[in-house]
């Protein structure tokens, strides 16, 4: 049976245990408000991309002069999987998630005979896949650095994909995040990002997309030009939707956090109280039979 | 007066204008163009440079963009920036820091073609710099 003092001093660690994920939960909840601006400021640019780049992939009709990164190298031996993750913990099952997501995949890839590649964005990724994949992890990008994330930070990410894919180092790249619904609620996510899933496009049909453009210059070169600039865009929409997500994540598991110390609190104190009420009965026992015996 | 049409400058980080303009003066690749009301619809990527907005109003504002694309139909044009500031709010630091990774790049250059390239874009940077920052 603890002592008094002992509950006492247990009391009052979870009552700061509390306060700071208490703190935590308003801060994270002021962050994903910023998260949720970041993203919804970054939509207006990824949409226009997209149907832009479902125009020009009209235009150019498929042909032979699509580049590479969209046509892909014709093989899917090497898969390269750029897994994107926070960088910071006590966030619930977030980081787990993604992860295991992206375990989930290797596994299958594995068992196909296929060779894995990752790229880990975020520390905390990186942490869950050493342990089972160490040998296959060629990039980690440390984003701790960072204050808000930028486009040059998507941009840095991209051109080294770009550029393991201009040296043949991977056929198919396939992008790893948690997508944002709600606080409550974020869907890990695989985006196959080269070759460019050109299903996904679908030409605008509002405002006459059958128009005919001109180009300047040729199509071909202006396709070449916008896919890498596209895979950088999807690259910083998937950290934007991860910033968002981890600070929901957090959000709510500080709040269980809370409730959970605020219940704790409440048992304690109820024992604390029962103990003391205990020793007080004693000790009026104790002095009445003394008076009795006299 | 001319003629009001819809532009929007876009960077990646968020959406810069979006306003009812009289004519829009963009960096084309292949040089120069003034973009107005029920332009024939033209794509083209941009070079660093100065876009030169001219408000309904009668006002002019100026940003500056480094690279991207236009997008160009009769009823507006959408420029997609890699990244835009208004020229007032240019930061020289950052200009100076680009031009010389730009340097780096057209100097460690592996073939012609790569390097004729990171040239233009360096003697595009420059280029940049004379015309914004007086000197």
């Amino acid at each position: 049976m603890p002592s008094l003092k002992d509950l006492r001093n247990r009391i009052a660690s979870v009552k700061a245990t509390q306060k700071i994920t208490k703190a935590m939960q308003m801060v994270a909840a002021a962050k994903l408000r910023r998260a949720q601006e970041a993203a919804e400021a970054a939509r207006p640019y990824s949409e226009r991309m997209g149907s832009v780049l479902a125009n020009i992939t009209q235009a150019v009709g498929g042909g032979g002069d699509a580049p590479a990164l969209m046509t892909g190298t014709g093989k899917d031996d090497v898969h390269l999987l750029v897994v994107c993750t926070a960088e910071r913990g006590l966030c619930g099952g977030f980081n787990s998630q993604i992860a295991r997501h992206a375990r989930d995949h290797i596994r299958r890839l594995l068992a196909d005979g296929k060779q894995v590649k990752i790229i880990c964005v975020g520390k905390k990724g990186f942490d869950i896949l050493r342990r089972d994949y160490a040998s296959m992890i060629i990039e980690r990008v440390d984003l701790r650095e960072v204050k808000t994330l930028g486009f040059v930070n998507a941009d840095a990410i991209a051109r080294k994909v770009i550029h393991l894919f201009n040296e043949g180092a991977f056929d198919v790249c396939t992008l790893f995040y948690s997508q944002f619904r709600s606080v409550i609620s974020q869907i890990p996510t695989a985006q196959q990002i080269i070759p460019a899933a050109a299903s996904s496009a679908q030409p605008e049909s509002a405002d006459g997309a059958s128009a005919v453009y001109e180009y300047e210059p040729e199509p071909g070169e202006i396709l070449s030009d916008l896919i890498p600039r596209n895979i950088a865009v999807q690259i910083f929409r998937a950290l934007l939707e991860n910033a968002a997500g981890e600070m929901g994540a957090k959000m709510s598991a500080m709040d269980n956090a809370t409730r959970n110390a605020g219940e704790m609190i409440n048992k304690l104190s109820i024992t604390y109280n029962r103990q003391r009420q205990a020793q007080i009965t004693k000790e009026l026992i104790e002095i009445i039979s003394g008076a009795e015996a006299l | 007066m001319a003629e009001a049409f819809k532009f929007e400058l876009v960077s990646p980080e968020r959406l810069l204008v979006s306003a009812e303009v009289e004519s829009v003066v963009i960096p084309g690749a292949e040089g120069e163009m003034t973009v107005m009301a029920h332009h024939a619809p033209v794509m083209t990527t941009i070079k660093p440079g100065v876009v030169t907005v001219k408000n309904s109003s009668g006002s002019e504002e100026r940003y500056v963009v480094f690279g991207g694309f236009a997008d160009i139909v009769p009823a507006g044009c959408t420029l997609l920036a890699e990244s835009a500031v208004a020229v007032k709010d240019v930061d020289r630091a950052d200009l100076a820091r680009r031009i010389q990774e730009a340097k780096e790049d057209a100097a460690d250059a592996k073939d012609d073609q790569s390097r004729s390239k990171a040239e233009q874009f360096l003697s595009q940077l420059t280029t940049l710099e004379g015309a914004i920052l007086p000197a």
